[in-house]
């Protein structure tokens, strides 16, 4: 069966008239060639790597690092709450007892393989002493798998490095633990 | 008639050198303008602006693996890329690319092939042959889209030859000679073809990108439609063949844009005519030539790719009425010996006319429908 349409349903479009100056093309041929020779002179958005680098935003999340306090001690505590946030389970923990009276533990061995971690910032959100963060660093390289898994050592290292460069200031209150350090014994 | 035989050769060991490797960086040349217009700069860590890239490019292909496809028929495979680029180099024996003088005198002249009476015919015939490299080509390579492409390509080639052709007859006419050289001299003499002619510059100009298998008109070798169109299947050295015969005929037909309706080697202050000057009126033409080089590069990146319908229907129905009509102006204007300076404001009343033509009264939707 043939539904016939109303009138009112139907919207009629004419398609734009065009003039005797346009049917040759040339003119726009003409506008088309200005616009690509303005280009050609204007200036590029090329950004020349390694010479130049993007400009990274504030909250880039590169390489992992482990925070320093004002006396040099590694800030992180050893709670586990990083490793328990990872979606990559790919930090690993050894707890120790720690040699300074203002903490319990600390960590004796602080491992995270950069290959399996998806940078993803949990373990920066999760820490409650802002101990790990990460740094705007992401060109890594390295030659085996076993140089890729940085260990509480390097991740020190790159701390130094970091502050040292003033590309990565410590988005923490320096010196002090974090709130969770404030609660009562 | 005395041939020199070490002059003829050096020039053509010359001519093929500069033609190779300017072809090589014509393609470096191409990708540097085409980044540019695009907003970035081009490659430009081989060498100082990249001026490497093409060795290195060079290298590459020649070190490539030369694949064959299994099922292809060998002979024409082979033969389909030495066809392209030997025809594209033989168009140039009679191109002259600097001064040229008449017979008595034994200098040195810049053309491989000296005093041709038949130069532009000659140029055809031999760039026609090129439609037997993408056929072949397209055939041989035993693939779908590689014979799509073959066979749009030579209709395309086949179809843009006729309005290249009658275009030029006009020039011909007004000079009275098939010879390059004597066209140059005569532009020479009096004022420069396009502004007698600028209609028939036009249509030239869009046959020549046609059988230039460029922008707009690149449908056989679009990587959006046909993958690579009849060069999909060749690699290495193959490849180079194509790409080098394509940026050869670009060259030709921009030495043939500047010969015929811009004068050539002629300037009118700094390259008079006359036997003087042999090397500004080298550079001249050179300077000349880069311009439509350019010319060609930037066109690529301005219109939009014709569709084969479209294509078709501009040469046969547009572009062959006008090169008819340009031609019978100008022999209008030769019988009867008026000025040849009237028919300037005829090309362009044609190109007007035309035009008007073609913006027919189109019914109305609303009117078309109750009709049915």
């Amino acid at each position: 069966m043939l539904m016939s349409i109303a009138e009112t349903d139907i919207r009629w479009l004419e398609e734009p008239k065009i003039g005797l100056v346009e049917q040759l093309y040339l003119p726009a041929i003409f506008a088309g060639l200005q616009t690509t020779v303005r280009h050609m002179f204007s200036p590029k958005v090329t950004i020349q790597y390694p010479e130049e680098h993007l400009p990274l935003p504030p909250n880039y999340r590169g390489v992992h690092r482990l925070n320093r306090d004002e006396q040099g001690r590694v800030k992180c505590v050893a709670c586990y709450m990083c490793a328990t946030a990872c979606p990559a389970h790919c930090i690993d923990i050894v707890a120790a007892a720690s040699p300074w009276p203002d903490r319990e533990k600390y960590p004796e061995t602080f491992v995270i393989d950069e290959l399996r971690c998806i940078y993803c910032g949990m373990c920066e959100e999760a820490c409650p002493v802002d101990a790990i963060e990460l740094t705007s660093l992401s060109d890594l390289t390295g030659l085996t798998r076993e140089e890729m898994m940085f260990d509480k050592e390097k991740l020190l290292s790159v701390f130094d490095q970091t502050v040292a460069a003033g590309t990565d200031p410590v988005r923490t209150s320096t010196g002090k633990l974090g709130t969770a350090s404030e609660l009562p014994r | 008639m005395s041939f020199n035989i070490w002059y003829t050769l050096i020039t053509i060991a010359v001519v093929i050198a500069v033609l190779l490797g300017g072809g090589l960086y014509l393609v470096l040349l191409e990708r540097k303008v085409s980044a540019w217009v695009q907003d970035r700069l081009g490659p430009n860590r081989v060498g100082m602006y990249g001026l490497i890239q093409p060795i290195a490019d060079a290298f590459k292909l020649l070190f490539k693996e030369d694949v064959i496809p299994g099922r292809v028929d060998k002979v024409l495979f082979l033969a389909a890329p030495a066809i392209a680029v030997t025809t594209a180099m033989l168009a140039f024996a009679v191109v002259p690319f600097g001064r040229t003088t008449v017979p008595p005198d034994e200098t040195y002249q810049f053309v491989i092939a000296p005093r041709v009476d038949i130069g532009i015919v000659f140029v055809f015939a031999v760039t026609s042959l090129t439609v037997y490299a993408i056929l072949l080509s397209g055939w041989s390579s035993n693939n779908k889209f590689s014979f799509i492409g073959g066979l749009r390509s030579s209709a395309q080639l086949v179809s843009y030859e006729i309005p290249m052709g009658m275009s030029i007859l006009g020039v011909v006419l007004m000079t009275g000679s098939l010879n390059l050289e004597r066209i140059i001299e005569n532009q020479a003499e009096s004022w420069w073809n396009i502004f007698f002619q600028p209609l028939a510059f036009l249509i030239f100009m869009v046959s020549a990108f046609a059988e230039c298998n460029r922008l707009p008109f690149d449908l056989p070798e679009a990587e959006q439609e046909l993958v690579g169109g009849y060069h999909t299947e060749y690699s290495g050295l193959k490849f180079v063949f194509f790409y080098l015969g394509e940026y050869t005929h670009l060259v030709t037909t921009s030495f043939l844009f500047v010969i015929l309706f811009f004068g050539g080697w002629h300037f009118p202050l700094i390259a008079p005519a006359g036997p003087g000057g042999a090397i500004v009126k080298l550079i001249v033409m050179s300077l000349k030539v880069s311009i439509f080089i350019l010319f060609y590069l930037l066109i690529r990146w301005t219109i939009p790719r014709f569709r084969f319908d479209q294509l078709m229907g501009l040469a046969w129905k547009v572009l062959i009425p006008l090169a008819l009509a340009n031609l019978v102006c100008v022999m209008v204007v030769k019988q009867i010996g008026w000025t040849p300076w009237l028919l300037l404001p005829i090309s362009i009343a044609l190109l007007f006319a035309s035009a008007g033509l073609t913006v027919a009264p189109r019914p109305s939707p609303r009117t078309a429908a109750h009709g049915l």
